[in-house]
């Protein structure tokens, strides 16, 4: 083996510079990649796009911002330092209705000015000034359920293939470094559950628990890690031999750290693009589930929730189905153009999909 | 080759060790059984607790759960799936009405796929970089991006009741029975028609590019040049000696996707009133009815198991490599 002293005057850019320089030509795959940002930020930025409650107001002489906490308080723990003032925290509070601009009461209310829970008008309105994409069953603001509802999708989308990556990750690295009995034993489980269509795995076990949104999302990491981990394995096959990964033994290093530190890395490429697509297919269960009546429960939003109460309505209420369905779509679609172009950028080999 | 097929097999025994002990322990793992719940709406707390027992006997809940699991295999082994803790009709007969209605969507579906998608990929692949290249694989990326049940959910919306020009509420209409023959057949095609399409439309992209991307592989052997040396028309050299070799993958791959399409769509065929499989599964998760539940998993799961057996086979038959890969 030769090696080439390095005489470049400059260096050559590292692998995650070309990798984002090649994404960022791909046209495509930028939209996508700025759709889902956008979409990450609706979720984030829920309670100050539509809320009950508006950003900042005065009433009866002291100034709020009931919106505004609310929204830093979706960040764990802080709502132990930071909450709500006390008219505003009270479930009997309605602030619409205490408004009394004769006091000097003002507000700064948010783009929508209606939370996702709070039922203001008649049930299923069309489209209007005031609900621009109408109101569901129980007359609450449908846009604002759409809004909040991307909360949930991001949420789940995230954390569930966090779980999944995680598993998927060990395992997989644990075959493709060990081999022997453990790739052995792993190999078989990896087959064992690609053998059930995941989506009967998922109703079996979610039909025994109460229905809250954290187990739907554990219960879609705890299926959905086979692709990961098998992605894992193979690359982990493939680089355990290479020189690096014999120069870094010779050297001592233990094989915990020579897995995480030296072959992971090299490895991510493709776990990262299956984990792209696995967050499309995640938010596409969980709004499937909700449809179901699986997921999410009333009155929390979610999009198949949405989805679902059109459904029902289907004669009475038809504006329910479009905007849920769109807002499916495009999150699907933003995260498939992600991963095709991560894949198309990253491991030309991999094109399997359907885009070329 | 005998070597590879029985390390095949036995691996594929593990498997489906596997996969029985998922099917019945991940219905066990879980607080309440069904005797439990049939015995809720009982008021008295006696009766309530004697008929509970009962139950519990009458269903073998009682005994240790390994005891349950060999009793399980045991029967499976002698094609017993069990009666429905719901209804008590045997499982094998629930399935046995709820197949046909999932197996002709997807025997219908697959039909159309390759009907319409086989010849979009050879034309692509003939005017690879073309301007019907391109159109068609943005459109059909875009339909392949359309979650299945958003689709149903417009078409219902759009085409069942907006125009009002289709059913969607289960195989049949409410007057079928009197109907003549012609008029049930064309009822019962008219009731297919938008779950078939949800269920094809997004394969399209994917057997398109499929076969696209196979046959340009194709046109690039020996043997094409050698056929078009010869002086064969190009729609021979296309469609008798390049797309005839690229159909190995193709099926295998069609093995591959059946048994997934088998188990239907939970939502799809839920959406659509469909009396399938995926369907009784749904109803079996919500009635705590272990037997369905565990008899549709396992039956999907060998049926997957099945076909990559097959496919492996296929494979190793086909290419020496794979046999000395493990």
């Amino acid at each position: 083996m030769t090696t080439e002293p390095n005489t470049l005057e400059t260096p050559s850019p590292s692998g995650l510079r070309q990798v984002w320089q090649r994404f960022r030509r791909d046209r495509l795959g930028f939209a996508g990649l700025l759709v889902v940002l956008a979409m990450f930020a609706v979720a984030v930025l829920a309670p100050m796009l539509a809320n009950e409650q508006p950003i900042a107001c005065k009433y009866d002489g002291a100034l709020y911002f009931p919106a505004l906490i609310e929204t830093i308080d979706q960040i764990p723990l802080v709502t132990l330092v930071v909450h709500k003032p006390v008219p505003f925290r009270l479930a009997t509070f309605v602030y619409k209705e205490e408004f009394d601009a004769s006091r000097g009461d003002w507000a700064i209310w948010t783009p929508v000015p209606f939370g996702p829970r709070e039922i203001i008008s008649p049930p299923l309105e069309g489209p209007s000034g005031l609900h621009w994409l109408g109101t569901d069953q129980s007359g609450r603001d449908v846009l604002a359920r759409l809004i909040h509802g991307t909360k949930i999708s991001m949420k789940v989308g995230f954390l569930s293939m966090g779980i999944a990556a995680l598993i998927g990750l060990i395992l997989g690295c644990a075959a493709g470094y060990a081999g022997g009995w453990v790739d052995m034993v792993i190999s078989r489980v990896i087959e064992v559950v690609t053998c059930f269509p995941p989506f009967f795995l998922i109703l079996a076990v979610l039909a025994w628990f109460p229905p809250r949104i954290e187990y739907v999302m554990i219960v879609i990491g705890l299926t959905r890690w086979v692709g990961i981990a098998r992605f894992a394995r193979g690359e982990l096959l493939r680089i355990r031999e290479s020189d690096y990964a014999l120069a870094a033994r010779a050297l001592g290093v233990r094989p915990l750290r020579l897995v995480f530190r030296h072959l992971l890395p090299n490895a991510m490429a493709p776990v990262l693009i299956s984990i792209t697509f696995g967050i499309a297919a995640s938010i596409l269960i969980e709004a499937g589930l909700s449809w179901l009546g699986f997921g999410v429960q009333a009155p929390e939003a979610s999009w198949g929730s949405i989805l679902r109460a059109g459904y029902e309505n289907l004669f009475t209420a038809p504006h329910l189905i479009p905007p849920a369905c769109i807002a499916i779509f495009v999150a699907v679609l933003a995260f498939n153009l992600v991963g095709d172009t991560l894949r198309d950028v990253i491991d030309p080999r991999l094109q399997t999909g359907p885009r070329a | 080759m005998a070597r590879y097929v029985f390390g095949r097999f036995l691996s594929g025994l593990v498997t489906l060790f596997g996969i029985t002990v998922v099917s019945f322990f991940i219905i066990q793992l879980v607080p309440g059984d069904p005797a439990e719940l049939q015995t809720a709406t009982i008021a008295d707390a006696q009766v309530s607790e004697a008929v509970y027992e009962r139950l519990r006997e009458l269903y073998g809940l009682d005994q240790p759960v390994v005891v349950q699991y060999v009793r399980w295999v045991g029967k499976l082994a002698q094609g017993d799936l069990g009666s429905s803790f719901h209804d008590g009709r045997r499982v094998s007969a629930k399935i046995g009405d709820a197949l046909w209605p999932t197996l002709s969507v997807a025997l219908l579906s697959f039909l159309l796929t390759l009907i319409i998608s086989v010849p979009i990929g050879i034309y692509s692949s003939v005017k690879q970089g073309g301007r019907f290249d391109r159109i068609m694989s943005t459109l059909l990326y875009m339909l392949y991006s359309v979650p299945s049940y958003v689709m149903g959910m417009l078409l219902i919306l759009f085409v069942g009741v907006k125009l009002d020009l289709l059913p969607f509420r289960g195989m049949r209409g409410d007057d079928y029975a009197d109907l003549t023959l012609v008029g049930q057949m064309w009822d019962l095609a008219k009731h297919y028609v938008l779950i078939t399409f949800c269920f094809t439309f997004g394969n399209l992209a994917y057997y398109s590019r499929f076969v696209r991307s196979n046959l340009l592989e194709v046109v690039r052997q020996d043997y094409i040049r050698t056929a078009r040396a010869k002086g064969l028309s190009e729609r021979r050299v296309v469609l008798k000696h390049a797309f005839v070799n690229s159909l190995i993958p193709l099926i295998s791959l069609i093995g591959l996707t059946f048994p997934f399409v088998l188990s239907g769509s939970v939502i799809l065929e839920y959406m659509f009133s469909w009396p399938g499989l995926g369907r009784l599964y749904f109803e079996g998760v919500l009635q705590r009815d272990y037997p369905t539940i565990m008899a549709l998993n396992l039956i999907t799961a060998l049926l997957v198991l099945g076909s990559t057996f097959l496919a492996d086979l296929s494979y190793g038959l086909v290419d020496p490599r794979v046999r000395y890969d493990d």
